[in-house]
């Protein structure tokens, strides 16, 4: 029986997209019907509608700020949510949501999405979001009662965990990486996979000032946009030179290979010309094309992407390669968005990944002692200033670290770089310099 | 609201447990919640430690204190504490504390 009057929700379903207005009405049906055994009220759904559809009439939500639930021996993964009008929206009185950890690179097999629907349909509302914007399964809404349960089979049935959620280290992320890309600089999956493994306290133990998110990119496309959404980025990159296949390149020009492997072949867009479509629009200028051959100055390279993107089979990212290490991103609460800034420009990312390791721990440190409440790492690192940054990851600064290195030559020096420190003799000087 | 009975007491609580009349804390309260929250037997010695420094911290800076320097004062790191209150400081020290829920990102 259908109980729910949404005059404004309904207008969300118009229009030829996708609707979750309609998502959650066919879930509210099929809840109706279902033989399942519901742990959690049946008509959880219905009254989400309606309670979204009261908020829309008052203008303003109506979930309560804030609720602490979880499970025993973790502090995060479950994010507290009760509504502030219970007796009237009962069945969403409490409506937890948990985040749980993905599979790396989101490789699921069937028989797992079934099983994690059929457990959520059954303890919880039955509402997924795949995925959150960190990365995580998100399962919305659950009851108290339901969240040790959900845990327990999560973990020995799944073989699931749950994610990061509060001050603590959220769920680490990756892209594809070797698994199907043959841009992949490194092995993002075992990266994510060891990182997540090593910092397990973190990431179930919420003891940071605020959030921290690491990224794996395994080259610099960003398939998973790590230098915009991560605290820690780290996006695979090469030392020597793009490998050039010379004939494969004359076969682009020939016309013979179809453009980033036949991405646009939805229009035509005439026969490809590679000095418009690739060497004009190389953004340090390095390419050169005289007709019979491909040159790139490998050292002007600023890993662009775009010429290994439009002619893959003639281009390849070079064979030793690795990753370079940003950090700061953040979405924009304080100071508005920032994107992560070069501090490691090369890292070799093998197994066991100590090196990487370390300089987290240091960063850490740092921030923990340094940070204020609420302050993510790229604040701080504004706060205190890059030079500071760098003297706590103990590197150098590096041109490497400027975005454009040759027209902004400012440098902070520190009074130890200078031989006899700020002191100067004035009069000594005055030997060699006429005022 | 919902309220908790205690050894005869009985207190306001939110939807999370946590005391809503914080000057209605006793020790009586923090023992007669304690199984709730994981915890089993008696409260010891360093579960009144870690209890004691939270309410002193409450009592003089009006919040809760950071986790980390919750370990660094007291001298037990995460591990002991999530030990000696499973469902952690937030929602086990703090609610056995008397303290009203904390707040935090999500």
């Amino acid at each position: 029986m259908v109980k729910r009057k949404t005059p404004m929700l309904d207008e969300l379903e118009k229009g030829k997209w996708p609707s979750f207005v309609s998502d959650i009405k066919q879930e509210a049906e099929s809840r109706n019907e279902t033989d399942v055994d519901l742990q959690t009220p049946k008509e959880v759904c219905d009254d989400l509608l309606d309670l979204l559809e009261l908020s829309f009439k008052d203008r303003e939500g109506h979930w309560k700020h804030g609720g602490i639930a979880g499970v025993f021996g973790y502090g995060g993964g479950v994010i507290g949510r009760y509504c502030d009008r219970p007796e009237e929206f009962p069945a969403v009185k409490d409506f937890h949501t948990l985040r749980v950890n993905q599979p790396s690179s989101y490789f699921y097999r069937t028989e797992f999405l079934r099983k994690i629907c059929e457990l959520w349909e059954r303890r919880g509302s039955g509402l997924t979001n795949m995925h959150g914007s960190t990365g995580d399964i998100i399962l919305l809404g659950t009851t108290t009662p339901q969240i040790e349960e959900i845990f327990w089979e999560l973990t020995h049935n799944l073989k699931q965990d749950l994610g990061g959620s509060g001050s603590n280290l959220r769920t680490p992320n990756c892209c594809i990486g070797k698994s199907r890309c043959e841009f992949a600089c490194y092995d993002t999956q075992e990266a994510c996979r060891n990182l997540t493994m090593e910092f397990q306290d973190e990431l179930h133990r919420p003891s940071f000032g605020y959030k921290f998110k690491m990224k794996f990119d395994g080259c610099p496309n960003g398939c998973v946009a790590s230098i915009a959404r991560s605290d820690m980025s780290v996006i695979g990159t090469w030392k020597d030179d793009i490998r050039i296949d010379q004939e494969a390149v004359q076969a682009y020009v020939a016309g013979e290979f179809k453009p980033d492997g036949g991405g646009f072949a939805g229009r035509d867009w005439g026969p490809f010309d590679i000095v418009k479509e690739v060497i004009d629009l190389c953004p340090t200028h390095c390419m050169a094309w005289n007709g019979k051959k491909l040159g790139i100055n490998n050292r002007e390279c600023n890993r662009c992407m775009h010429c290994i993107n439009t002619m893959p089979r003639a281009l390849r990212i070079g064979k030793e390669t690795g990753a370079s290490i940003l950090f700061g991103a953040k979405a924009p609460i304080l100071e508005g968005a920032q994107l992560s800034t070069l501090t490691i420009p090369f890292m070799r990312m093998e197994e066991p990944f100590n090196e990487i390791k370390e300089l987290v721990g240091k960063i850490w440190d740092w921030w923990s002692e340094e940070g204020r409440s609420r302050e993510r790492l790229g604040e701080l690192m504004q706060r205190k200033g890059f030079a500071k940054f760098l003297d706590v990851c103990g590197v150098k600064a590096d041109p490497r670290m400027i975005k454009e290195p040759r027209s902004n030559p400012y440098i902070f020096w520190k009074e130890a770089d200078i031989p006899g420190g700020w002191e100067r003799d004035i009069k000594d000087f005055r030997k060699r310099h006429q005022k | 609201m919902p309220q908790l009975e205690i050894g005869g007491t009985t207190y306001e609580v939110d939807e999370d447990g946590f005391l809503q009349e914080l000057d209605k804390w006793g020790r009586g309260f923090a023992q007669g919640y304690a199984a709730v929250e994981g915890i089993e037997g008696e409260l010891t010695e360093d579960h009144w430690k870690l209890i004691d420094y939270i309410r002193d911290y409450y009592a003089q800076f009006g919040i809760a204190p950071m986790i980390r320097k919750m370990c660094k004062d007291t001298g037990f790191d995460l591990k002991r504490i999530y030990a000696l209150f499973p469902s952690g400081p937030a929602k086990g020290a703090c609610k056995l504390a008397g303290l009203s829920k904390p707040t935090g990102c999500v």
